[in-house]
C-alpha cells in the first residue's frame, strides 16, 4: 500500500495547505477517503466485474450464431425463435407465469392481512405468532421443498387435475413462503400510519369495513404493490421448492431450465434464462421503486 | 396497538385466513417430515411410523457425518471468501460519496436479483476448459512465451509447451466459487449497514496516532462492525449448506453436499424417513446458527445501554 504513506498524522495538514497554495484541481488524499485509494478501486472494480461478466456473458450468448457457445459468431434471433418453438419449454413458461400471478394475488391479500393483525394488535404469544411468521423465510429451502413434498404425497393431492388445477400443489407452496415477505413489505409502510385519521374516520360514523377500504389500505397502496412484485419475483424465480412439489406433467421455467442444463448447455437455454432474468429484474426494479414511493411519504397523509 | 380483546370480530376476520394457511400449509408438512423421521421404510412408498431413532442413528455414522462435515466445511470456506471479499466493498461502498451511494447498492444488488439457478449456470461458461478464466490465463501465456522468443528463450520451453488450460469445473473449487457468486450480496448488505453507523472520529483517532491503515481496520473497524459480519456470515451459510444445485451443476463426483443427500433420499433413492431425519438435523444446525446470533446480539445491546 505505497498510498498509506501520505497520510501519516506529519503529512496530513501539510498537504492539505500545499493543496490550497496550488490551487490543485483535488484536494489532497484525506485519511478517510478510502474511495479515492486505487487498491480499494481496484477491488471493487474486479468485484462487479467477476459479478457481471458470468450474467452479461449468458445473455451475449443468447444471440450468438454458435451452437457451441465459445467465441463469438455473429448476431441472431434463432434461439429465442427456437425457444418459442420449443412446445415443454412454452408448456413451463405458461405455468411459471399462471403460478405466479395466482400466487401473487393470493399472497398479497394473506401478507396485508398479517400486516395489519401484527400492526394493530396486541395479544397472548404474539412473538411466537411472529417467529412462527418467520420460519418460511428462515429455514433452508430444501427442507420447506421436502416437506410439501411429502404433505402432498400424505394427503394424495390429486396431481390429474385439468390445467389450472394441476398447478394448484406449486401455488399452494409458493404462496407459504412468499406472504410473509409480503407481511414483512407491508408492515414497514404501516410503521408511518398516523392512526388518528382512522380514529377520525371512526367518529364521523364510518364502520370498520369502510375505514379499512378508505382510509388505511389507499395509504398502503405502495408497500401492497411492492410487497405483490416481490412476491410475483418470488415465485417466479423459486427452483427448490417447485423442484420438489412440481409433477412431470407440471414443470415451471427454472426447473425445465435446471433439466436442460444438466443435459447439455446450450444457446436455447440461454435464451429463456435471459427472458426470465428480464422479468424478474423489472418487477424487482418495480418493487423497490415503489417501496422508496412508501418511505418517501410516511408521515400518514400519503 | 389494541388488546384484542377490544375487537375479536377484526382480530379474528384479519388472522383466521393467514394463520390457517401457515398452519395447514407449512407446519402440518414440516410436522409431518418431523414425524417421518422416526418411520421405517416398508415397500417403495410405504412408510412405518415406529418412534425408532434409527434414521438418526444411521445419519450419525461416518459416511454421513463425513458429508455432513464436508458440508459445514465447504459452506464455511465460502462464507469465509464472502466476507474477506465482502469487507472492502462494503468498506468502498459506505465511504462513497452520497451520489454514487444508492448506484453502487444498486450496482450489487441487481445481480442478486436474478435467478440463483441461472447464476449458477452462468459460471459453467466461465470456468469450463474453453472458458473465459482459461483464455485470460491462455492470453497471459501467449504473451510470455512470446516475450520468451523475444529474449531469444523460445527454444527451451521454459513455460511448457502449450498453454494446459486448468480443470476449474466439476470440482470443489467450483462448488465453493459457486456458493460465493451466488450468496455475496448477502454479506455485503448487512457490513454495509454497520460500517456506514460506524463513527468515523475512532478511525481518525487510530490513524492520527499512528497506527496503519490494517492496524486499524484489526484494532477499530472490525471490533466495532464485527456484528454486521455476524449476521452476514449466518445469511450466507445457511443458505450455502442445503443448496443441492450448486454442487449438482457444479461439483465433481465428491462435491456431494448434504442438500445432494436429502434430495436422493427423496427423489431416486426413496427414502424419505432418512431424508426426513436429514433435513431436521439441517434445521437443527440452522437454528443453533441463529440461536448464536440472537444470544450474541442480545449480549450486545446488554452493553450498549
Amino acid at each position: 500500500m505505497p498510498q498509506s504513506n501520505t497520510s501519516t498524522p506529519a503529512a496530513r495538514p501539510t498537504s492539505l495547505e500545499s493543496g490550497v497554495g496550488r490551487a490543485r484541481r483535488r484536494p489532497a488524499l484525506g485519511p478517510l477517503d478510502y474511495t479515492r485509494r486505487w487498491w480499494l478501486r481496484l477491488i471493487v472494480a474486479l468485484t462487479f466485474l467477476l459479478l457481471y461478466a458470468p450474467i452479461l456473458t449468458l445473455v451475449a450468448f443468447s444471440f450468438n450464431d454458435s451452437r457451441r457457445n465459445i467465441v463469438w459468431r455473429g448476431f441472431t434471433f434463432k434461439y429465442y425463435e427456437k425457444a418459442w418453438n420449443n412446445d415443454s419449454l412454452i408448456d413451463a413458461f405458461a405455468n411459471s407465469l399462471s403460478i405466479a400471478v395466482i400466487s401473487t394475488v393470493i399472497s398479497t391479500i394473506l401478507g396485508v392481512l398479517v400486516a395489519i393483525f401484527l400492526w394493530r394488535f396486541r395479544f397472548p404469544g404474539k412473538a411466537v405468532y411472529e417467529g412462527f411468521m418467520a420460519l418460511p423465510i428462515v429455514i433452508p429451502e430444501i427442507c420447506m421443498g421436502v416437506a410439501m413434498m411429502a404433505f402432498f404425497a400424505r394427503v394424495g393431492w390429486p396431481n390429474d387435475l385439468p390445467w389450472p388445477l394441476s398447478l394448484s400443489s406449486i401455488t399452494i407452496a409458493h404462496i407459504a413462503f412468499s406472504f410473509p415477505f409480503v407481511a414483512i413489505i407491508v408492515r414497514a409502510r404501516l410503521v408511518g400510519f398516523n392512526r388518528e385519521l382512522e380514529d377520525a374516520a371512526k367518529d364521523l360514523g364510518a364502520s370498520e369495513w369502510r375505514t379499512m377500504c378508505d382510509i388505511v389500505l389507499p395509504y398502503l397502496k405502495p408497500g401492497i404493490v411492492a410487497g405483490a412484485l416481490i412476491a410475483f419475483t418470488l415465485s417466479l424465480d423459486d427452483f427448490v421448492i417447485t423442484f420438489f412439489t412440481a409433477g412431470p406433467k407440471t414443470i415451471t421455467l427454472p426447473v425445465k431450465i435446471f433439466s436442460m442444463v444438466r443435459f447439455s448447455v446450450t444457446p436455447e437455454v440461454n435464451a429463456a434464462s435471459t427472458v426470465l432474468i428480464l422479468i424478474t429484474v423489472i418487477a424487482t426494479a418495480l418493487a423497490m421503486r415503489f417501496q422508496a414511493l412508501a418511505r418517501g411519504t410516511k408521515d400518514g397523509r400519503g | 396497538m389494541d388488546s384484542w380483546r377490544k375487537n375479536p370480530l377484526v382480530f379474528w376476520v384479519l388472522n383466521l385466513s393467514p394463520s390457517a394457511w401457515l398452519i395447514l400449509f407449512f407446519i402440518v408438512p414440516l410436522t409431518l417430515v418431523w414425524v417421518l423421521s422416526f418411520g421405517e421404510k416398508r415397500g417403495l412408498l410405504e412408510v412405518a411410523i415406529t418412534g425408532t431413532f434409527d434414521n438418526y442413528a444411521r445419519a450419525l455414522q461416518p459416511l454421513y457425518l463425513e458429508i455432513f462435515w464436508k458440508s459445514i466445511w465447504m459452506a464455511g470456506l465460502a462464507t469465509i471468501a464472502c466476507l474477506i471479499a465482502g469487507y472492502p466493498v462494503a468498506f468502498a461502498i459506505a465511504f462513497a460519496p452520497d451520489r454514487w451511494k444508492p448506484f453502487l447498492l444498486l450496482a450489487l444488488m441487481v445481480p442478486f436479483w436474478i435467478n440463483i439457478l441461472i447464476r449458477t449456470y452462468a459460471l459453467i461458461a466461465v470456468f469450463r476448459t474453453r472458458g473465459y478464466v482459461n483464455f485470460t490465463l491462455e492470453w497471459f501465456w501467449d504473451q510470455a512465451n512470446g516475450l520468451l522468443t523475444l529474449l531469444g528463450l523460445g527454444g527451451y520451453q521454459l513455460i511448457g509447451a502449450r498453454y494446459e488450460p486448468l480443470e476449474l469445473l466439476y470440482n470443489n473449487f467450483a462448488v465453493n466459487m459457486g456458493i460465493v457468486y451466488a450468496f455475496f450480496p448477502f454479506m455485503v448488505l448487512p457490513l454495509y449497514a454497520n460500517i456506514e453507523k460506524l463513527d468515523r472520529s475512532y478511525m481518525e483517532a487510530s490513524l492520527d496516532l499512528g497506527a496503519g491503515h490494517w492496524r486499524t481496520f484489526f484494532s477499530v473497524v472490525f471490533p466495532l462492525t464485527w456484528h454486521g459480519a455476524l449476521s452476514g456470515i449466518i445469511i450466507v451459510f445457511i443458505p450455502a449448506l442445503g443448496a443441492f444445485f450448486i454442487p449438482d451443476l457444479l461439483g465433481g463426483t465428491d462435491s456431494q453436499l448434504i442438500g445432494n443427500v436429502i434430495e436422493r433420499q427423496f427423489k431416486s433413492a426413496n427414502d424419505w424417513p432418512f431424508g426426513a431425519a436429514l433435513s431436521f438435523l439441517l434445521m437443527y444446525i440452522t437454528f443453533g446458527a441463529l440461536a448464536l446470533r440472537a444470544l450474541v446480539a442480545g449480549r450486545n445491546r446488554g452493553l450498549d445501554v
